[in-house]
């Protein structure tokens, strides 16, 4: 103890003395408190972890049965292409639904769009909401706030692999041609049989390329590299303006994250379902 | 008014354990309200740091039913009718007796990160800002230090052996309310998170945004954009290239020039010259050094310090009010 008071006053150097603050407790010989419980919170913790998993796994399943199934990705009367199979280069795709051309290898094991789907996929592996989602509900990093993780070590995002976590923005920049591509595909969708058709099928593509639009956007590294990097945003108003519309996105990027798994599976369920010939697309205009 | 059964933690460095209490509650009280009336009653001996009992000082951080909160800002009517209460010191620091714990790491994190740095070229009084430039550094400000953050971020709460190593999410927020400073003078601030406050470590699961409780957007406003700068600083080879370029310096915008003014033979500082109606060949006080120990560092305490209260941030030796002909103003409508 009094090895302590003496580095705290040494500390000031101006300790000697003084005696208004009493003895000073030792700091770096105390434990934290003895506490046997590894948690006293009381409430469901457990809840929000638990159906992250349950939303990501079944995401994920569909989507893996959807994407190596190879089929029933095409509406060839409507144009419509789900974006499960977007942009379709796969030799084994069919002509009219490879909008930019066929040249990557058909094999069972390889996605037809080969190009997007990685991609895709490391943008929201990166993503600094799918990150929380993850680290908390798979990794248990904490699973809850103020619930111990239970690892024996931690070096977060320091080390390989995480590092290359800081790579989001080059996902981000993938994600933002990937759109136009998806865009692109909802627009010659309007390419009915004999002029502008519109169906239930477009509003169906429209939505989810308006929501995947909204997600790109409202992702954190859009936030910084187009003008949260600045330091004086009076210099620039237009980034600043930018920045206001992002960050307004931004503060419910997780709503936006749920929202887009859940219109791109219900938009591919829609295209399947059509294609297959399980249901008819109820057209409003051709 | 009725009985509510409270599990508090009592001990010491030694020993400790929850004890209980059958303790009268009224409508409208808080968490603190109830251990006051404790220790008036059964446990006068009952140590427990408070203030402000309005959320405003960051003195009475314990964790209440496991969660990190401030007992002045947790109502009673929260719970349970019948639910026992449960109150413990705060988890991830060393506890000194009760509910009080040692939070110097805190300070000494603090310590550690470096102060605003002035313009060299403005002198105080120069300093011009725009509300949109200093705004995201504003929010920073609201912070009351209560320490909540810090003790429920599992980086150390979990691995106190992290510690060292990591200055948590209270310093990452005051990196980032001096990185985005318009004014301040460094441009190594993303380094610094990275390398001597670990912001590596923060895997973003946003309990320290969960437990402000002056809802700082900790992670979004300020952790991410942090990771983010030390990304374009380290991980961004685009960025160099663009930058080495375009000539595109707005990167790490060097605001102030080092160059623009320089200590004279005299010991008088003179600052560059301000425009329009601010032109004026008036010398200023050359800033005073701070009251720093052989350590380099400032006492912890004002208790410690040689003089009566803290440091003036002006200098100790400017008295108020400042003589009329000395100020560096000019009213614009008398110009």
């Amino acid at each position: 103890m009094c090895a302590a008071v003496r580095t705290e006053a040494d500390l000031s150097n101006r300790g000697e003395g003084m005696t208004t603050t009493g003895a000073v407790p030792a700091v770096a010989a105390k434990p934290r408190a003895a506490i046997g419980e590894k948690t006293l919170r009381r409430d469901r913790w457990w809840v929000a972890p638990a159906l992250t998993v349950t939303g990501l796994v079944a995401w994920l399943a569909y989507g893996m049965v959807r994407v190596f199934s190879q089929a029933n990705y095409y509406v060839a009367e409507h144009h419509y292409l789900t974006p499960f199979y977007s942009p379709c280069t796969s030799t084994g795709c069919l002509p009219e639904a490879a909008h930019f051309g066929r040249f990557t290898p058909d094999h069972p094991l390889v996605p037809y769009a080969a190009l997007s789907l990685p991609f895709l996929l490391l943008f929201r592996l990166t993503c600094y909401y799918y990150r929380k989602a993850y680290y908390r509900s798979f990794w248990l990093s904490p699973p809850a706030c103020a619930v111990p993780d239970r690892r024996p070590r931690y070096t977060g995002e320091t080390r390989f692999p995480l590092v290359f976590q800081n790579l989001h923005r080059y996902a981000f920049y993938a994600a933002v041609l990937i759109s136009l591509v998806n865009t692109y595909d909802a627009v010659i969708a309007f390419d009915g049989e004999r002029g502008l058709g519109i169906g239930l099928g477009n509003l169906v593509l429209a939505t989810n390329v308006v929501m995947l639009w909204i997600y790109t956007l409202s992702c954190h590294s859009c936030r910084h590299v187009f003008a949260g990097r600045l330091r004086t945003f009076s210099q620039h108003p237009v980034r600043y303006r930018w920045w206001l519309l992002v960050s307004k996105l931004n503060t419910r990027h997780m709503e936006w994250a749920w929202i887009t798994l859940g219109t791109l599976a219900l938009t591919d369920a829609y295209v399947m379902s059509v294609s297959a010939g399980w249901i008819t697309d109820l057209r409003f205009v051709n | 008014m009725h009985t509510r059964t409270f599990q508090i933690w009592r001990g010491d460095v030694h020993d400790g354990g929850l004890a209980d209490y059958q303790v009268e509650v009224n409508e409208g009280e808080v968490v603190l309200d109830v251990i006051h009336r404790l220790q008036a009653t059964q446990a006068p001996d009952l140590a427990c740091r408070w203030n402000c009992k309005a959320g405003k000082c960051g003195s009475c951080s314990v964790e209440i039913n496991g969660r990190p909160r401030l007992a002045c800002m947790t109502r009673m009517s929260t719970f349970e009718p019948d639910a026992t209460v449960t109150v413990t010191p705060l988890r991830s620091f060393p506890v000194i007796r009760d509910l009080v714990t040692d939070v110097s790491y805190n300070y000494t994190k603090a310590r550690e990160t470096p102060a605003f740095a002035p313009p060299p070229e403005l002198a105080p009084g120069q300093y011009r800002m725009q509300q949109r430039d200093v705004q995201r550094s504003q929010e920073f400000r609201k912070c009351i230090e209560c320490f909540l953050c810090q003790t429920v971020c599992h980086v150390v709460r979990d691995h106190d052996e992290n510690k060292p190593a990591f200055a948590g999410p209270r310093l990452f927020i005051r990196a980032a309310e001096l990185s985005m400073h318009p004014l301040d003078d460094r441009t190594d601030r993303a380094a610094h998170a990275a390398r001597e406050q670990g912001i590596g470590y923060c895997n973003i699961t946003k309990c320290c945004t969960e437990v402000c409780p002056e809802h700082i957007r900790i992670t979004d406003n300020a952790i991410i954009p942090m990771k983010e700068r030390v990304a374009d600083r380290r991980y961004d080879p685009l960025v160099w290239l663009g930058r080495r370029i375009l000539r595109r310096d707005q990167m790490v915008e060097q605001y102030v020039s080092s160059t623009a003014a320089t200590p004279t033979g005299s010991g008088h500082w003179t600052p560059a010259p301000l425009a329009g109606a601010f032109e004026q060949a008036l010398e200023v006080p050359p800033p005073q050094a701070a009251p720093v120990g052989p350590d380099g560092k400032l006492p912890l305490s004002e208790t410690l310090l040689d003089r009566a209260g803290a440091a003036s941030p002006f200098g100790d030796d400017v008295s108020f009010p400042v003589p009329a002909e000395d100020l560096r103003y000019v009213h614009p409508d008398s110009v």
